[in-house]
């Protein structure tokens, strides 16, 4: 059975509809990478299914229970976490702070020990006010904080924005491991050959809608590439 | 010698002040809500207790001990009833809802106890009178030093809570994002009403301390409202620490003020305060600019 299942999530700001009856599906263990141009609504579905933002229709099931309704924190109780676009640390808590904060009702694999364990770069920086990290160790302290949680389903909103390409390096080498040990992750990238590098399945959105789902491995970049843009309609 | 003697009892003072402001403090810290109820609410504090005092002839700080549940609780569920629904729509709801609620407690006051004066310092015993000859020119209070220690551990103990307890990270987190705070699975709403409680309680240790000092009445928490606000204004919107020390610094101000001439005590204060706004907010080249 699939642990995460959306059904024709509809999201609004307004009158502007962002998310236009998006329906997919996420089993366990698997790794799903959400692409697609700006403004194509990766970023809303995100946070509507973290519960962020309230969807204006539709259902988001999650291990079983209907949670289209559920505030943000009782879905981390759940297992659902987002690692949100901009990465929003807490500036005035230190990097230990920002991750105890988040500690949750849930038991697992992670704590602040077995975060330092994949972000060793954060060690030293443990005292330090998070306003004072550079991008690449504020976006290590952004995906520890959500893995405090011990969650269930991993959401990554653009991890490697504003990085440069040797810290993006970095942050996927420790979400590689994170990944073989057998996580659920849903990720948003901009950059398409890590997205088709990392997961096993791709979901293409184009205002708002799904135009291309398929697995990561089988599609070719060619067709990825005009779904992106927009392109086979004309075709 | 009068001058020293004018400080200490400004710093006596102003522990007082600091007292009435730290919930305040709180509140615009966590919330960015201005709680123009909050005299109010301390003053309503302080009729509890006075309730207390005459039911069971207990002392007042006894009697503020079985008031301090009764007031956590109304913070808390004011916080759900009222706050809440006014901080969705903007920031200047919630000021309008707390001066709403501020007219609704006076009233309350007034309609239940007359509009009679009332004070705590007769059942407080020989606290309120007694003192210490230091030197000839210089005497210390027994209730001056209790307000002094008192306000030390509690602005202390806030500090601790806020830097090494777990739901003082997460009133700092809520405080700094709180959409991002919900996002790592804590309860904004249920944070905010905690702070809310925090600060109803410490307001109603300033009732207290005000029923002790001096007299009260239903429309005493407006005035009290103003002092504390410039306490929290003094020492920098939002710092707790801040609100200490500006609350020191306004009630050292009226004592000096007070030592000029008895009419200056409060105008001081407000100098000071406007000192204060001019030089922290670029107003100096407002005014410059008006003068022009």
């Amino acid at each position: 059975m699939s642990l995460l299942h959306v059904e024709a999530l509809d999201c609004r700001y307004g009158l502007l509809q962002a998310v236009r009856g998006v329906s997919f599906e996420v089993a366990q263990g698997e790794t799903l990478a959400l692409i697609g141009a700006n403004g194509a609504g990766k970023t809303t579905l995100l946070r509507s299914l973290a519960g962020a933002h309230r969807p204006h229709g539709g259902r988001v099931v999650f291990d079983g229970a209907d949670i289209t309704t559920l505030p943000a924190h009782s879905r981390v109780e759940r297992g659902i976490a987002l690692v949100p676009e901009g990465r929003r640390l807490f500036p005035g808590l230190t990097v230990e702070e920002n991750l105890k904060v988040a500690t949750g009702r849930r038991r697992g694999r992670w704590n602040v020990k077995s975060v330092l364990e994949v972000f060793p770069l954060l060690r030293p920086r443990l005292q330090l006010l998070a306003a004072n990290l550079s991008g690449g160790e504020q976006q290590a302290v952004a995906i520890g904080r959500a893995l405090m949680s011990n969650p269930r389903l991993l959401m990554l909103d653009e991890v490697s924005l504003g990085l440069a390409p040797v810290v993006v390096d970095s942050v996927y080498r420790s979400l590689a491991g994170i990944i073989a040990e057998g996580a659920t992750v849903v990720l948003v990238e901009q950059d398409l050959t890590r997205a088709l590098k990392v997961a096993d399945r791709v979901v293409c959105m184009l205002e708002g809608r799904v135009v291309l789902e398929g697995d990561a491995k089988s599609l070719d970049r060619d067709t990825v590439v005009k779904a992106y843009f927009g392109l086979r309609r004309t075709a | 010698m009068t001058v020293v003697n004018a400080v200490l009892q400004g710093v006596f003072l102003g522990a007082f002040y600091a007292v009435l402001a730290c919930g305040l403090s709180i509140m615009f810290g966590v919330m960015r809500i201005i709680n123009l109820a909050h005299g109010d609410l301390a003053v309503l504090g302080a009729y509890i207790t006075l309730v207390i005092v005459d039911r069971l002839g207990v002392s007042p700080f006894i009697a503020f001990l079985i008031a301090l549940p009764v007031m956590i609780a109304l913070g808390y569920v004011l916080h759900l009833t009222v706050l809440e629904r006014s901080l969705k729509s903007g920031i200047l709801t919630p000021l309008l809802a707390t001066f709403g609620l501020s007219i609704v407690i006076q009233n309350l006051l007034l309609i239940t106890f007359s509009p009679d004066v009332h004070s705590l310092g007769r059942s407080a015993g020989t606290l309120t009178t007694a003192s210490w000859q230091v030197t000839s020119g210089l005497s210390v209070s027994a209730l001056g030093i209790l307000v002094l220690v008192v306000a030390v551990l509690v602005f202390g103990a806030l500090q601790v809570f806020l830097s090494r307890t777990r739901l003082g990270w997460t009133m700092r987190a809520t405080a700094e994002d709180a959409d991002a705070a919900e996002l790592v699975g804590i309860d904004s709403r249920g944070t905010y009403a905690w702070a809310t409680a925090l600060a109803v309680a410490i307001a109603a240790l300033g009732g207290l301390f005000l029923g002790i000092r001096s007299v009260f009445d239903p429309v005493s928490g407006p005035t009290q409202l103003i002092f504390a606000f410039e306490a929290v204004v003094i020492g920098g919107m939002g710092s707790l620490r801040g609100t200490l020390v500006g609350g020191i610094a306004l009630g050292v101000a009226q004592t000096l003020g007070a030592q000029v001439n008895p009419e200056f005590a409060v105008i001081s204060g407000h100098l000071l305060f406007l000192v204060v706004l001019i030089a922290r907010f670029g107003g100096g080249r407002m005014v410059l600019r008006v003068a022009r």
